[in-house]
């Protein structure tokens, strides 16, 4: 029975590849072949899918719509996130647990709930189509989420590092940025890429709050599948180009993954 | 653990943090408590309706249906994605260059956009184009997700085992890891059973991260909008609405503010209080 443990995760990693492998496989044949004949790979190999989104506008801005929004949601988060989760895991003060709770009940917010009110919100702040309207928006679930894992990480450190600081005569924020901010890189880099992670995903807040100037590539892609007909190909070019910023991302983070998702918990 | 000292000054480290979630969560909910309580017929005129609305949701058949729905596509994940995926953190390799590589592609499908998702599984289960819709028709079987609630079902299902059991895996293996293998040198010395190691040190170890586990899998079960509704629609006719599905239907294609509202809150106030007991059970094991 020893022998034979690869087999699960080998299995389970092929039935992950199977979707995926298909989308990337549509990408690359014509509408023609897709709706016309049935092939495991693709007959006519073409690039004109590829080609069209990076040469039309309207497709390749929807990616920098949404890296700009989401790289600034990740710094907002993260800074914000920062003071607060020592806050949390070094002091105790009035009405901290209770604090506490509240964060995460956003976290538990269904978008579908708010998506009305933050339109009638960031238009009424004159905010609307706007990367930091995504930005912000999304801070109302990573927040809580990048609070939750720093205190986690933070927690960890043990209260000695910063007592001898203090007696060596650092003042609060020299320890903080110089000493303590290091120790804990790992947490951050995981808090990161969480937010990054989230934020990237989502699509409801963002496509609501959001009409031409900063609409997310994810919806260019709704648009397209409702007005042109189904254009499968290049839909399904540009489901395969989402995938990649994404990737990326895991393949930096890949020694901290275990942990950071055990919210530094373990 | 180290005892935290009283600081009241803390709550300047905290204040960024309150004003932006306050700004985005309090705002808005107060948007949606002012709707649930009045009528209005346009032109911005609103009437004053009391509980009118919370009773009408409450007492509604098709609140009733889709919340139904919802239960039971939670309970069902659930029960697969958490032992599922404790199962194959069991078996994934503890050290060497095979972790990194398992890791990398289990943690693929998370970072996928939602719709991104419901797209790629609608072209890969269509029983004319998808591989997945003409292996299962090849079996013989007549499998046809946008007509047939069942494989409409299945399908969605299927989808969210695809897209979420990696995070139950990670988590999972995350707390297996955070075993010393002395412990396992000291069940081999002492004969244990395979079962034995599992369930007197594994499994109080994974303990904590799957109670994580579970509340986040809750959690973003509950609220799931994006995928089904790329997928199938909510259909064939409502079969898969599930609740928020509904909500979006109801305020934003017929603009019943009010009805509407009033679903919000007590949708929100359900995924509540099902989190805050997940909450407590939780903190009540990390205090012990």
């Amino acid at each position: 029975m020893r022998k034979a443990t690869w087999l699960a995760p080998t299995l389970y990693i092929l039935f992950l590849m199977l979707p995926i492998y298909w989308l990337v496989n549509m990408s690359f044949k014509t509408t023609n072949e897709i709706l016309n004949v049935f092939t495991l790979w693709p007959q006519n190999f073409t690039l004109e899918n590829y080609e069209k989104i990076f040469t039309d506008s309207t497709w390749y801005n929807g990616y920098f719509n949404s890296l700009a929004y989401v790289l600034l949601n990740t710094a907002i988060s993260v800074t914000a996130a920062l003071p607060a989760a020592y806050a949390f895991s070094r002091y105790r003060f009035l009405g901290d647990k209770h604090l506490f709770f509240w964060l995460l009940t956003n976290r538990m917010a269904p978008p579908a709930v708010f998506a009305l009110p933050f339109f009638q919100l960031y238009s009424a702040v004159n905010l609307f189509d706007t990367h930091i309207a995504v930005a912000l928006a999304h801070t109302l679930f990573n927040i809580p989420l990048a609070v939750w894992i720093l205190e986690g990480f933070m927690s960890g450190v043990p209260k000695e590092l910063d007592e001898t600081a203090y007696v060596d005569g650092y003042p609060f924020w020299r320890f903080f940025l110089r000493i303590f901010m290091p120790t804990i890189a790992a947490g951050i880099g995981v808090a990161a890429f969480f937010c990054f992670m989230f934020s990237w995903v989502e699509l409801l807040l963002a496509k609501t709050l959001t009409a031409v100037v900063a609409k997310p590539i994810a919806a260019t892609m709704t648009r397209t599948a409702s007005t042109s007909g189904y254009e499968l190909g290049l839909l399904a070019a540009a489901g395969t180009l989402t995938i990649v910023p994404g990737a990326f991302v895991i393949y930096f983070v890949r020694n901290y993954i275990a942990k950071g998702f055990a919210l530094g918990r373990v | 653990m180290a005892t935290k000292t009283y600081n009241p000054k803390a709550w300047l480290f905290v204040l960024p943090v309150v004003i932006l979630v306050a700004f985005n969560a309090l705002i808005p909910l107060m948007t949606v408590v002012n709707y649930s309580v009045q009528e209005t017929f346009g032109d911005n005129v609103f009437f004053w309706e009391g509980v009118g609305w919370f009773e009408q949701v409450l007492h509604s058949e098709r609140f009733h249906a889709s919340l139904l729905r919802q239960l039971s596509f939670t309970g069902i994940i659930l029960a697969i994605e958490v032992p599922l995926g404790v199962a194959i953190a069991l078996t994934m390799p503890r050290r060497g260059p095979w972790v990194s590589v398992c890791l990398v592609f289990m943690a693929m499908p998370l970072l996928i956009p939602w719709n991104v998702v419901g797209a790629t599984w609608n072209i890969f289960a269509l029983p004319d184009i998808g591989l997945l819709g003409r292996g299962i028709n090849a079996m013989g079987i007549d499998y046809n997700f946008t007509q047939q609630p069942l494989a409409a079902w299945f399908t969605t299902i299927l989808m969210d085992v695809w897209h979420w059991t990696s995070l139950v895996v990670l988590l999972a293996y995350a707390g297996l890891r955070s075993i010393p293998d002395a412990y396992y040198q000291a069940a081999k010395i002492d004969g244990a059973s395979g079962w034995a190691v599992f369930r007197h040190i594994q499994l109080p170890k994974m303990k904590r991260v799957l109670t994580i586990a579970i509340l986040l899998r809750f959690m973003d079960s509950f609220m799931i909008y994006t995928e089904p509704f790329v997928l199938t629609g909510g259909g064939p006719g409502n079969t898969t609405t599930f609740l928020s599905i509904d909500l979006v239907k109801i305020a934003l294609g017929q603009f019943d503010l009010g009805p509407a509202a009033a679903m919000s809150l007590i949708y929100f106030m359900i995924v509540l209080l099902l989190s805050w007991i997940f909450y407590t059970l939780m903190m009540r094991n990390e205090d012990q």
